[in-house]
This record gives structure tokens, C-alpha cells and sequence, in this order.
């Protein structure tokens, strides 16, 4: 197997008092997309940093592609795309200076093309001639990601990049996402505290709460390991729950059952999900809802996060 | 590369407009006003041979301002307008994290971002030099001697210098201070402090400890006054231009008495102020290095 992209280990980062990061230790491989997800203030940031040799680590072993970004910041830096949080661009120059500014810093004398060809692939064409000044939340984060591209790098990191952009914005950017993992065969490593918006295109991702990493893997793995072979079904009916309650109960397999306002919540063994719809409308029942709880990212983490305190 | 980009950046801004043609104004109207006032006294003069530097030394009529006095006052607002966001704005825009992750050397940043600084003011007082020179040709119709231009030349190196120690300041107040206004008012506080109030403090502190009149409080007003920049460079400026000035320090009369006046070739003025000259670039120096080791210390986010 591939060496991983990004390695870190034992890492702790610390200002002054306060640890950001402790002893964390993670693995990006090639050609993944890699969500570090946490609250904010969870250490995704200060992680980055030292990733790029922006920061040094207090302790603790960093490797980018087989490079210490303490030491060689500059080789890491020419290979490694970034998109830092809410990022920025010099209002007074045009999209297309800016990116032209970018190429000259990485030493691409003639990037004219690459330039057109960038603002092409991230929907900016029409407004290439535009000021920087006058772009929205949502286009600065497209350009960020064209900007971190024109030095073609083999790894992207991009720090919250679905932050303070509208629905139809956080869609381009992951439908973006996954092009440079599809087409380009890039390693992508992404933070955010959004979780429901980016568990579409993390391949992994890990769980990051006050400087530690808690959880690793894919969000099934996830969402199995916690639910310990069994899964929280929500479920609604029309008319009379209780009835509706008394007959999950006698349900093989389901261990429990609570009610959550107008919902049901059935705990039950994973493989008797599939009874649960027939049984209910075999008894009479209308199914308004049904949904499994757990395998959505927003309550493994919530449940990751309670279980720390 | 972060240089070229700043001076382009320099050269569009509204700021460059203001301060050139502040700077242009008075500049211009200096010289003409002292081409004005030679005319009068130049029957008496005609034997001077650097009538031409009076030019900038003459102070207009009525008041205490010659051309020398208005660069002197608005040089250092210059250095502080180039300087005082140069770091600032690039964390209010977001486009720190951003460069600082292009593969370029830390350093480089603030490097560019002085150098450009003082090219463009370079740019500046230069062309205010040539242009003022050639408004003096044109009024007082003679045209410098070899000497006088050699004085000239000195005087823009000075004068770029000093400006510099201003803009390494303004610089370093830049990175010390997150906010941009917060740095432009500190900047303009010490400015005033030590340009315009300078010569009071000095008067006053000297006043506390030697006779007011005395020779001792003389000797103790220069050498206090020798912490300000101002007053340093007010010093070379004045030992540069005034070919007639033999030394900066305190005269008796009985020491001017009878002494024939002449002038001092411009290697012995250079001498006469040779320590204040160094004492500037080093100052200049030393400011630039504060700011640059603040610089590779910080932490990206603050």
C-alpha cells in the first residue's frame, strides 16, 4: 500500500496554557477525501497550520508526502493546495489578478491558460474581470479553491469550506470536491463543523472534540461502532402511537421503544429494520415516518461529544 | 515578486494621489514663494555660488516654512500612509493565511512589502526633486553648479533614508497592532511627539536641569535633542543645504568673531554630519529588524 499522503503523530499544539491539540495521531491516504470534523475550537485549525508549516507543533511528528513542514515548508507549500478558512482575496484586484499574483508567488510564468481554464472548472468564468471586492461569501470560496489549484497540487486542504455560503453554494463547492478526487485523483483534507453538509463526499472522516481525535473511519463504520450492532429507528404514524408503540414491542428483535413527541423511537437489532414497516401496516397502522437514526453524522458526533463529558 | 505587486498596488491607491500631490503643492509653492524672496535679496547675493540651494533653505515670506521644512514635516506622514496596513489589511482581507501559503519565505512578505514602500517614495521625492529643480531654473534662470547637484543628491538619499525609518515604523506597527487605525494613530502620535514637540520637550527637560541661556543648557538641549530622528535629520539637512555651516555644534560669538565666512566643499559637510547620517540608517535598520523578527514570530491567526 501507498505511504499516506498526510501523517501525523502524537502532535500537541500549545499557546501558552491552553492545549489546541493533544496527542493526536492521523493518517490521510492517497486519492481520499478526509473530513476532520469537530465544534469549533476543536483544534481542525491549528491542525492545518502545522500541516503547512504555518505553525510549529509543540511536540510530535508531521509528515506531508514524506516532508517535515516545519523544516521544508517551501517544498510542501508548492504541492499542497490551501484554502483557509473564509478566505479572502484583494478587493481591488480582479479575480483573474489575483490568481495571476498566486501563480507569479509559486514562480508559473505564463499561467494565462491555467488561469481561464481554473475559473472555467469553478463556475467564475463570467465574473473573471470582476473585482475581488464585489464577489459573494460563496464565490471567494469557489475562487479559493481555483487559487489553491493554479499551483496544480497533489493535495488540497481546505479549512471549512462550506462556512457562510448559501445551500446552493455548499453544493457547487462539494460537487467541486469530488471532481478533484474523481477526475484529478487528488487527496483532499477538510475540515468543518457542519457535518450533515460534507458526510456526502468524506470517504473518512474522524472526530475531532477539544484537541483529540475521538473517532476515526467512514461514516457507516461510525455510525456501527456506536450503535453497537443496533440502530434507533424513528418512526411516526397517523392516529393512535400507542397501539402503534405496543405492537413495535412485540416486534422480534426490538428492545425497546420511547416516545419523542409525535415520533417512536424503536431500538432494535439491525436486521429487524425490515420488519418494522410491514408490521406496523400489517396492524392497520398509516407509516408517516420512518428513519434510521445514528448513521447521520450530526448525532454520532453529538453522541461522540456527550460521551466525552 | 511580493514587492512588484505592492508597488502596483501603492501606485493605483487613492493614498498615492493624496500624498504626491500634498507633497507636490507645497513643494512647488516653497520653491516658488523662495524664488520670489531671492529675486529681492539677490543684489546682494550675486556673489553667493549656491544661490541655487537657497532655494529649498528660504522660508516663504512670513513664515517659518521653506521647502527643506515641509518635506522634513510631511516625509514621515508619507512613510507612515505607505506603511501603517501594510500587514493589517492583509489580516483584515483574509489573505494572509493564503500567501503566507504559497511557497515563498516568510520573510519575503515583509522584505517586499518595505522595499516597495520605499521604492514608491523614492519614485516620489525624486520626482518632486527634479521637478522643483527645474521650477527653480526656470524662475531664478541659473542653473546648478556640479557641487550644488552632488548636495542635492545627498540630501534625496538622506531624505529617502529618513523616510524609511518611518516607514519601518509604521511597518512594524502594522504587524505589532491588529488594527490599522490603531497603527496610524499611534504612528502620528510619535511623529508629532517627535518632529513637532520635540523642541519644546528638549527646551523644557534642558530648562530643568542647566541655566536657561547658559552654554551648558545649549549643550543639553542638542544632545537631547539628538534622540528624535527629527532633529537629526533636521541637522543633516541643514549642514547639507547650508554650504556656509561649519559645524552643528554650540558657537560663542567671540568664536564667530572675525571669522571669514566661506564655504565647506561638500566632503567636509558630509563629514560634519557624517555620525548623524549613520545614526539614521541604523535607526533604520533597527526598526526594519523589530519588525521583521515580530513578523517570523507571529502566529498566522491572531
Amino acid at each position: 500500500m501507498d505511504a499516506p499522503v498526510i501523517s501525523i503523530e502524537g502532535l500537541t499544539k500549545r499557546y501558552g496554557q491552553v492545549e489546541a491539540v493533544r496527542e493526536l495521531d492521523l493518517e490521510v491516504r492517497r486519492g481520499e477525501v478526509f473530513g476532520l470534523l469537530g465544534p469549533n475550537g476543536a483544534g481542525k485549525t491549528t491542525t492545518i497550520l502545522t500541516l503547512l508549516g504555518l505553525s510549529e507543533p509543540t511536540s510530535g511528528t508531521v509528515r506531508v508526502l514524506g516532508l517535515d513542514p516545519a523544516r521544508e515548508a517551501a517544498k510542501v507549500k508548492r504541492q499542497v493546495g490551501y484554502v483557509p478558512d473564509a478566505v479572502g482575496f484583494y478587493p481591488n484586484l480582479t479575480a483573474r489578478q489575483n490568481l495571476r499574483y498566486t501563480a507569479r508567488l509559486n514562480g508559473i510564468a505564463d499561467a494565462e491558460d491555467r488561469i481561464a481554464e481554473l475559473l472555467e472548472q469553478v463556475g467564475l468564468a463570467h465574473a473573471a474581470d470582476r473585482r475581488a471586492g464585489a464577489y459573494s461569501r460563496g464565490m471567494l470560496q469557489r475562487l479559493g479553491i481555483a487559487d489553491a489549484l493554479v499551483k496544480s497540487p497533489s493535495v488540497m486542504i481546505l479549512d471549512e469550506p462550506t462556512i457562510a455560503i448559501d445551500p446552493d453554494g455548499v453544493r457547487q463547492v462539494l460537487a467541486l470536491i469530488r471532481e478533484l478526487r474523481d477526475q484529478h485523483q487528488m487527496t483532499v483534507l477538510l475540515s468543518s463543523h457542519l457535518l450533515y453538509q460534507v458526510q456526502e463526499v468524506c470517504d473518512r472522516v474522524g472526530i475531532f472534540v477539544r484537541g483529540r481525535l475521538v473517532a476515526v473511519g467512514s461514516v457507516e463504520e461510525l455510525a456501527r461502532r456506536l450503535a453497537d450492532g443496533r440502530t434507533v429507528l424513528e418512526v411516526g404514524v397517523a392516529g393512535d402511537a400507542d397501539a402503534a408503540a405496543r405492537r413495535l414491542a412485540e416486534l422480534d428483535g426490538v428492545k425497546d421503544v420511547d416516545r419523542e413527541g409525535d415520533l417512536l423511537l424503536a431500538v432494535c437489532e439491525d436486521e429487524a429494520r425490515g420488519r418494522i414497516a410491514g408490521a406496523l401496516t400489517g396492524a392497520g397502522h398509516t407509516l408517516l415516518h420512518l428513519r434510521q437514526r445514528s448513521s447521520h453524522l450530526d448525532e454520532i458526533y453529538h453522541r461522540y461529544f456527550h460521551e466525552q463529558n | 515578486m511580493v514587492a512588484r505587486k505592492e508597488i502596483a498596488d501603492h501606485l493605483h491607491s487613492a493614498r498615492f494621489f493624496v500624498v504626491a500631490a500634498l507633497l507636490t503643492v507645497t513643494g512647488v509653492a516653497a520653491v516658488y514663494a523662495a524664488g520670489g524672496r531671492i529675486r529681492d535679496v539677490a543684489s546682494q547675493a550675486t556673489d553667493d555660488p549656491s544661490l541655487f540651494l537657497k532655494l529649498f533653505t528660504v522660508a516663504i515670506e512670513n513664515t517659518p516654512f521653506a521647502f527643506v521644512n515641509f518635506v522634513a514635516l510631511i516625509g514621515p506622514l508619507l512613510g507612515i500612509a505607505f506603511g501603517f496596513d501594510a500587514v493589517s489589511s492583509e489580516r483584515a482581507q483574509r489573505t494572509l493565511p493564503r500567501l503566507l501559503a504559497q511557497p515563498i519565505h516568510r520573510d519575503d512578505v515583509v522584505n517586499g512589502k518595505f522595499a516597495a514602500g520605499l521604492a514608491v517614495i523614492g519614485m516620489l521625492l525624486t520626482a518632486l526633486m527634479l521637478l522643483v529643480a527645474a521650477v527653480g531654473v526656470v524662475r531664478l534662470g541659473i542653473v546648478p553648479r556640479a557641487e550644488d547637484v552632488g548636495r542635492m543628491l545627498v540630501y534625496l538619499v538622506v531624505s529617502i533614508v529618513y523616510i524609511g525609518v518611518w516607514l519601518a515604523f509604521a511597518l512594524m506597527l502594522s504587524i505589532l497592532l491588529q488594527r490599522a487605525a490603531t497603527a496610524a494613530l499611534t504612528a502620528i502620535g510619535t511623529w508629532l511627539v517627535l518632529s513637532l514637540l520635540a523642541a519644546l520637550i528638549v527646551q523644557m527637560v534642558a530648562g530643568m536641569f542647566a541655566e536657561p541661556g547658559g552654554v551648558e543648557n545649549a549643550g543639553l538641549q542638542q544632545a537631547l535633542g539628538r534622540a528624535s530622528p527629527a532633529i537629526v535629520y533636521e541637522e543633516v539637512t541643514a549642514a547639507l543645504l547650508t554650504p556656509e555651516l561649519r559645524t552643528l555644534g554650540v558657537i560663542m560669538p567671540e568664536q564667530a568673531f572675525r571669522a571669514v565666512p566661506g564655504q565647506l566643499p561638500l566632503g567636509q559637510s558630509l563629514l560634519l554630519v557624517w555620525p548623524q547620517l549613520a545614526g539614521l540608517v541604523a535607526l533604520a535598520a533597527v526598526v526594519f529588524a523589530v519588525a521583521y523578527i515580530a513578523f517570523l514570530r507571529q502566529e498566522v491567526r491572531v
